[in-house]
């Protein structure tokens, strides 16, 4: 164990900060796309809920492991060969990690905010509208702030999902945690330590996000 | 009929939700200034009818003009054309995420029909008016049933509107609550405020209605004076009911 720590140590925590790095590119990016996701859900327009509905249905039904394989591999062989693409094109694998976390934590999020919407009263939409307010200022006023506050448990599990989930990145070799600790234990052959250090990381880093988090949600909920 | 204005004006009004029919064929004129209080049995499309005239339902067929505008006119800004004509509801729907003020406030300021200070000033008016100035930053949770509405209603008053409608509003309150939102409304038709309102409260309803429409099935089956209605009906169905609420 200490040889893991204090001769890998460093390494495992810059390939930590690279986990970081992609869970956080990919949440940002997947919250926006959830938002909008989530919004075209629940509008009263029959072809953005079916869009919305689709986009969730394949995302949820596709292993996050096979997108990854998709975007990395797929989508480029697809643009350079199938369409024949005068320029080669190639995406890094920061960015087909974030475009995997973005589309996979996109599908979640917007599930989560379709439902958060969906569980205030229709009653608020009905009084803000009726006071003159339109659909979109109801909408941020009165109907989102309150399902935030319903939603934020979700979230939270889902960003917390969502930095695990990096860890399937490894398959297209992105440098973040797993993938370097499997270079660790090729070189080492301590595969329990190696294994063990890497898991311990994982948990300190998820029990002080999840202390933010529920320090986040009191905060929001003071005084109701 | 006689020489008042004609507020509301409904003719053949038709609403269906899929393929049951709501309001089979209403038509009514309602008067500036006037009092009308809805009656009839669940089911009959009275609430509908109510949420028609705000459009917080669409139409299937028929015309509803307010003030001369048909309210379904391609063009017509809903949005500005529902500040005239305010809706309370039969579950409140105060919003939560704010204080009593802050409810008041939301939509004048917002609609920038006056700045903070002036709404806010204009609010505490209207939270004199129904008696709860003291619950000014009080949030919604907090309040009782029959607080909650009187709330409503003055929330409503801000939009400084000229037409009220009231949807059942004292039907989720506990009993001895009624008596309070009841007052509150009664000061307000003495006002010469326009007001529909869908109600069970018969008493009230002989009280403060001009006329009283009793509906059924999706039609008006009478309409009339409280006295004419209430006191002397002539439809079958109409005795019916009262037999079965009076």
């Amino acid at each position: 164990m200490e040889i893991i720590i204090t001769r890998y140590g460093g390494l495992l925590i810059k390939a930590m900060g690279q986990t970081l790095l992609l869970a956080l590119y990919g949440l940002f990016f997947a919250c926006i796309v959830g938002l909008i996701f989530g919004l075209m859900s629940v509008i009263k327009n029959k072809p953005c809920n079916i869009i919305a509905q689709v986009f969730v249905f394949v995302i949820r039904g596709v292993p996050m492991i096979v997108l990854a394989f998709f975007i990395y591999f797929g989508v480029p062989y697809f643009l350079n060969t199938i369409i024949g693409l005068g320029k080669q094109v190639t995406l890094t694998a920061l960015q087909a990690g974030t475009i995997c976390l973005t589309l996979n934590c996109g599908a979640y999020m917007a599930e989560i905010i379709r439902a958060g919407i969906q569980s205030v009263d229709i009653g608020q939409m009905e009084a803000g509208r009726s006071l003159g307010l339109s659909y979109g200022k109801t909408m941020r006023k009165i109907v989102m702030p309150q399902a935030i506050r319903t939603m934020i448990p979700s979230i939270i599990n889902q960003f917390i999902i969502t930095l695990k989930d990096t860890s399937i990145l490894s398959v297209i070799g992105f440098p973040e945690l797993v993938n370097s600790a499997k270079n660790v234990q090729a070189n080492t052959f301590l595969s329990f330590q190696t294994w063990a250090v890497v898991g311990i990381m994982y948990l300190i880093v998820i029990t002080i996000l999840s202390y933010a988090a529920k320090l986040m949600e009191r905060r929001m909920n003071r005084g109701r | 009929m006689d020489d008042r204005n004609v507020k509301i004006h409904v003719s053949n009004l038709k609403k269906c939700f899929g393929d049951l029919e709501v309001l089979q064929d209403i038509s009514t004129d309602i008067y500036e200034g006037e009092v009308v209080v809805i009656l009839g049995p669940s089911g009959s499309g009275k609430s509908t009818f109510l949420r028609c005239l705000n459009r917080l339902e669409e139409k299937t067929s028929g015309e509803i003009m307010i003030d001369g505008r048909d309210i379904y006119a391609k063009g017509l800004d809903i949005n500005k054309m529902r500040e005239d004509i305010v809706m309370v509801f039969q579950h409140f729907n105060l919003f939560n995420n704010y204080d009593v003020l802050g409810n008041m406030t939301l939509a004048p300021v917002m609609l920038k029909k006056a700045n903070k200070a002036e709404a806010e000033a204009n609010a505490m008016k209207m939270l004199e008016r129904v008696d709860l100035v003291e619950k000014a930053h009080v949030y919604p949770a907090q309040l009782s049933g029959g607080q909650k509405q009187r709330v409503a209603i003055a929330r409503a008053l801000c939009m400084n509107p000229d037409i009220m409608l009231f949807d059942e509003p004292t039907s989720a309150l506990d009993p001895e609550m009624v008596g309070e939102v009841l007052n509150v409304m009664k000061s307000l038709a003495a006002d010469g405020m326009t007001m529909v309102i869908v109600t069970h409260e018969i008493g009230f309803a002989r009280e403060v209605a001009d006329r009283i429409i009793f509906m059924d099935g999706g039609y008006i089956v009478e309409e009339g004076t409280p006295e004419e209605v209430i006191g002397n009906p002539k439809e079958a169905r109409t005795i019916d009911f009262l037999n079965k609420v009076l």
